[in-house]
């Protein structure tokens, strides 16, 4: 009886559903994490199995043989059973065996390399403290934060961090792999829906590890190739954002670039006006825009951007910060 | 006999400081060790609290980094390390009825400095900042030493050289450690006690020594190299002068994954010598669990890279890994299976240390479980670096070792300290503490299944993690007051006067057939071993002790010295030498440990001797 209150309480969370669908590997969207999600069953169902056995005979024995009251006999001393050591060795050796073969089998079929493959999209990601670039060689186009993909096909990616060590992940779609700084790595993922799943950084990196997030945009094929002109083509800027894009230039482009033809220092701009996340973690509102430009360290303990607001530092006032945030909404 | 025995003895503080006795150096492992438990444990309730809801800003960014680390480099090295190595030293000798370990002065070197690495390792909070690249170190980011990203990246930049240093002189006590109990066990048994008799304690202490000896050299050259990276402007691990960080993830595993097993191996033969004393009946499948844990040992040299299958090594690797690494399932399941029918049959009695020992099965048996899906590589690329990873690490780690060494202390106890732990305070610690542990811990797998990575300070509500947080973190209170209400035992029973028996516990080993706790010279006469469980075998033939080996004798006992404390502090100014790079200071360091060396050296000390006279009137008892 004992042991049944934790589980209550377990069964009680469990029941609450197994996570968000856009991050939970328990609710894969692609045939890679569908693939993965069958040997994480497949295992736990075997090692369900394994822990019933055990338990079995554990409460069988605690409840069978504790000592009664006034029984002082001495239990005979069993050396050993050689019949049932045999069974307990060869039982979880056939098991194990069992899982070997989906084992391997998956392990080469998911670290196939498709970068040369002329079907898969060719995506270059590079990690930095703590963003990430996904560069197209072949679009010869260039973002930051948010991943545009196809649906339905292979996306090969080649993996490679400009500073420590990172971990691509988004368990929507599949396994992580890390990226390390000097050698890169490749993996394969594919989306089966249109949707926008959440990604995350999984080695730690520093102070804000736990803020590197990022997010994956899947369309449809023709969605994705407006998507890749428009990103080829450079955003008109209204009389209205004039002022802003001025300052911009004085003071951000340095390190961002608003055309997507090359990667920089720092996230890449192009289309930020579409984008749903401000930094990978904030509300994409022209407030959360200007919270951020004014002192980026508040809301990214670490990050390498300077502060420009003029109470933390900076040399922009209120109405320059939003100018600049006027611009940056126009950066389609 | 010619020296005097009553010039070499000191008395209150000195006494622990020169004492080269393996039961008060156990006692004084188990001492920092706790100290050190209670850091690390405080630092987990920190780390939970952030947690417990989501975009807390109680302990962000780097000062979040850097109690993740000490938590896991606390409870690593300095918690769990001397709490094993407190047993070795106060149980080994006395189960091999041997009168010290093999080198009792070395024995002394190597808890200070074990206790000295840890001191400087946490002095470091009030230094500038603790460590903050993890408690695995992972290159680059532990060898960023650039002052002016350090500003800007808010990283502590010194914190990784008190990590550095610290481990580095912890690690070569250890080492030390490790020599001296394969020493100890190999020619220090008592007349009759062959290894196929050896209680298995003992055993898995002996497997124990092995891994370390074997295991420690890999930590010790990547903390080298790591020093010479960071204050010697090395590039070992740097990319962009030709050196590699995976050449640090696989130094630091080679020596961690053997680690784990250093670590569980003494908890397995701690369940062995309770479920076996409390079920009164041998331990079934002796050889084959003797076999077993050889095998484990073996077998744990070559899975490192299973906690590597992420970094890119490619599908052959992972795949022969993998395999490896689900091979070890085979002989711990042997254990499982044995421990079960040890109790089968027995007359199961549930005091708290059989307690302790019973929860630990179906616990570990989980961790164990999970080790197997985490095995799979393909399956891995989602677990790794998850929260599915704590809860794995921390079912084997707190739900086998802790419950494990939990066990061992209302065990041993009494032939420790005289004094029996309270029952009733006991029952109350366990189960606040297990069910507080499987509270903390289980609601994690699914964390890290539904998307949340380890070491993150914080994250993002509606993402559906936050009951599973809170959970973990009223969990993590319970399990603090339960070790709360274990200080209560220790301090309530402390009081009492030291009236434990000899054996308390129908005991079946050597330790209990001498008083508790046992005389400076433990056995008067070294005992004939006649076969497994030898005091059961005496007992079961009728005899009230064990057979004696030798007449009574005058008994050689070694002198006790200053000079172990010396050549640690030695090594211990060195560091911070070392770490400000004040090379005087290192000078000083490194002439206060050559001093000390070199007096150890030249003066023949011959030790001193117990006579008959004397034993008679103190081991009245016996």
């Amino acid at each position: 009886m004992w042991r049944l209150i934790p589980l209550f309480a377990v069964m009680t969370y469990l029941l609450t559903g197994c996570g968000d669908p856009t991050l939970s590997a328990l609710k894969p969207k692609g045939p890679v994490a569908e693939e993965q999600l069958f040997l994480m069953k497949l295992s736990l169902f075997i090692m369900i199995f394994v822990v019933i056995v055990v338990f079995a005979i554990y409460l069988y024995v605690l409840v069978r043989f504790r000592k009664r009251k006034g029984d002082n006999s001495i239990p005979k001393q069993v050396e050993g059973n050689h019949v049932l050591e045999i069974i307990w060795t060869v039982i979880p050796i056939l098991l194990l065996l069992v899982l070997a073969v989906p084992t391997v089998s998956y392990t080469f079929k998911h670290s196939t390399n498709y970068t040369k493959d002329k079907d898969a999209v060719h995506v270059k990601v590079t990690a930095h403290q703590f963003w990430w670039q996904f560069e197209y060689p072949e679009l010869g186009i260039a973002t930051a934060q948010e991943l545009v993909i196809p649906k339905d096909k292979k996306i090969a990616f080649e993996l490679v961090s400009a500073d420590v060590s990172h971990a691509f992940w988004v368990p929507s779609l599949g396994g992580k792999i890390d990226t390390n700084p000097g050698i890169s790595n490749t993996l394969y993922l594919q989306a089966d829906e249109i949707a926008t799943f959440q990604g995350r950084c999984t080695e730690l990196c520093g102070a804000s590890h736990a803020l590197m997030n990022f997010s994956v945009v899947s369309k449809s094929q023709a969605d994705f190739d407006a998507w890749v002109t428009k990103m080829k083509t450079p955003a008109s800027v209204p009389a209205t954002a004039q002022k802003g894009e001025e300052l911009f230039k004085e003071n951000c482009m340095t390190c961002h670039a608003v055309n997507a033809n090359g990667p920089g220092v720092a996230p890449n701009l192009k289309g930020f006006a579409d984008r749903d996340t401000v930094a990978g973690i904030l509300e994409h509102t022209p407030e959360k825009m200007e919270l951020w430009i004014h002192n980026p360290q508040e809301q990214k303990p670490g990050n390498k951007m300077p502060a420009f607001g003029k109470e933390a530092g900076g040399k922009l006032d209120d109405a320059q910060i939003k100018d600049i945030v006027n611009y940056l909404q126009t950066l389609k | 006999m010619a020296h005097s025995h009553t010039a070499k003895r000191y008395s209150g503080l000195m006494d622990w400081l020169t004492t080269v006795d393996h039961k008060k150096i156990g006692i004084l492992y188990l001492i920092a060790g706790g100290f050190f438990f209670l850091v690390g444990g405080l630092e987990a309730i920190l780390i939970r609290i952030q947690l417990a809801y989501p975009d807390q800003h109680i302990f962000i960014g780097d000062t979040f980094n850097q109690l993740t680390t000490m938590h896991g480099t606390t409870m690593i090295f300095f918690a769990a390390m001397p709490v094993i190595f407190a047993f070795m030293n106060a149980v080994v000798p006395l189960q091999i009825g041997a009168r010290d370990v093999a080198f009792p002065f070395v024995n002394a070197l190597g808890f200070w400095l074990f206790f000295l690495g840890g001191v400087l390792m946490n002095t470091s909070w009030f230094l500038g900042g603790a460590p903050d690249a993890g408690w695995t170190g992972y290159a680059p980011l532990s060898t960023i030493t650039d002052a002016s990203s350090a500003t800007t990246l808010q990283h502590n930049i010194m914190g990784t050289d008190f990590y550095v240093l610290g481990l580095q002189i912890a690690g070569i006590g250890t080492l030390i450690g490790g020599i001296n109990f394969l020493v100890t066990i190999i020619n220090m048994r008592a007349p009759g006690l062959t290894y196929m008799r050896l209680p298995m304690f003992t055993w898995t202490a002996f497997i124990t020594s092995g891994l370390i000896v074997l295991a420690f050299p890999a930590i010790t050259v990547a903390l080298v190299e790591l020093m010479f990276d960071r204050i010697f402007g090395g590039a070992f691990f740097d990319a962009a002068r030709g050196g590699n960080n995976v050449l640090w993830e696989h130094l630091f595993w080679i020596f961690g994954h053997p680690e784990v097993y250093i670590l569980i191996l003494p908890a397995f033969g701690i369940i062995s010598e309770i479920v076996s004393t409390f079920s009164k009946k041998r331990l079934f499948g002796y050889s084959s669990m003797v076999f077993a844990t050889v095998l484990i040992g073996f077998l744990g040299f070559m899975v490192w890279v299973h906690h590597m299958f992420t970094t890119g090594l490619g599908p052959v690797a992972n795949s022969i890994f993998s395999i490896a690494t689900m091979a070890i399932a085979v002989p711990t399941g042997v254990k499982i299976f044995n421990w079960l029918f040890t109790l089968w049959g027995g007359q199961i009695r549930f005091t708290t240390a059989n307690v302790f020992a019973t929860a630990f099965i179906p616990t570990f048996v989980m961790g164990g479980t999970t080790g197997v899906m985490l095995a799979i590589p393909d399956a891995d690329f989602q677990y790794h670096d998850t929260y599915f990873v704590v809860a794995h690490f921390h079912y084997v780690i707190v739900g086998g070792l802790v419950l494990g060494l939990f066990a061992g202390m209302y065990y041993w106890w009494p032939k420790m300290f005289g004094r029996m732990l309270s029952e009733t305070l006991g029952k109350i610690h366990f189960w606040f503490f297990f069910i507080g542990f499987h509270l903390t811990f289980f609601p994690q797998h699914f964390l890290g299944l539904m998307g949340m990575p380890r070491r993150v300070f914080t994250y993002q509500p509606g993402h559906d993690l936050e009951m599973g947080n809170l959970i973990s973190t009223v969990g993590a209170f319970l399990m603090g007051i339960g070790t709360i209400v274990f200080l209560i035992n220790i301090i309530s029973t402390w009081a009492k006067p030291k009236t434990a028996v000899a054996d308390p516990w129908d005991g079946r080993s050597l330790e209990w057939a001498i008083p508790s706790p046992a005389p400076e010279y433990n056995f008067k006469q070294t005992p004939l071993v006649r076969g497994l469980d030898a005091l059961w075998k005496e007992k079961m033939a009728g005899n009230k002790e064990m057979i004696p080996a030798e007449p009574i004798g005058s008994i050689h006992m070694p002198s006790p010295s200053i000079l172990p404390l010396t050549m640690s502090l030695g090594l211990f100014i060195a560091g911070f030498g070392f770490m400000y790079e004040h090379y005087i200071v290192v000078g000083i360091g490194m002439a206060v440990t050559l001093i000390s060396m070199f007096l150890r050296s030249v003066y023949d000390d011959h030790g001193w001797h117990i006579e008959p006279e004397e034993l008679e009137d103190k081991g009245g008892r016996a």
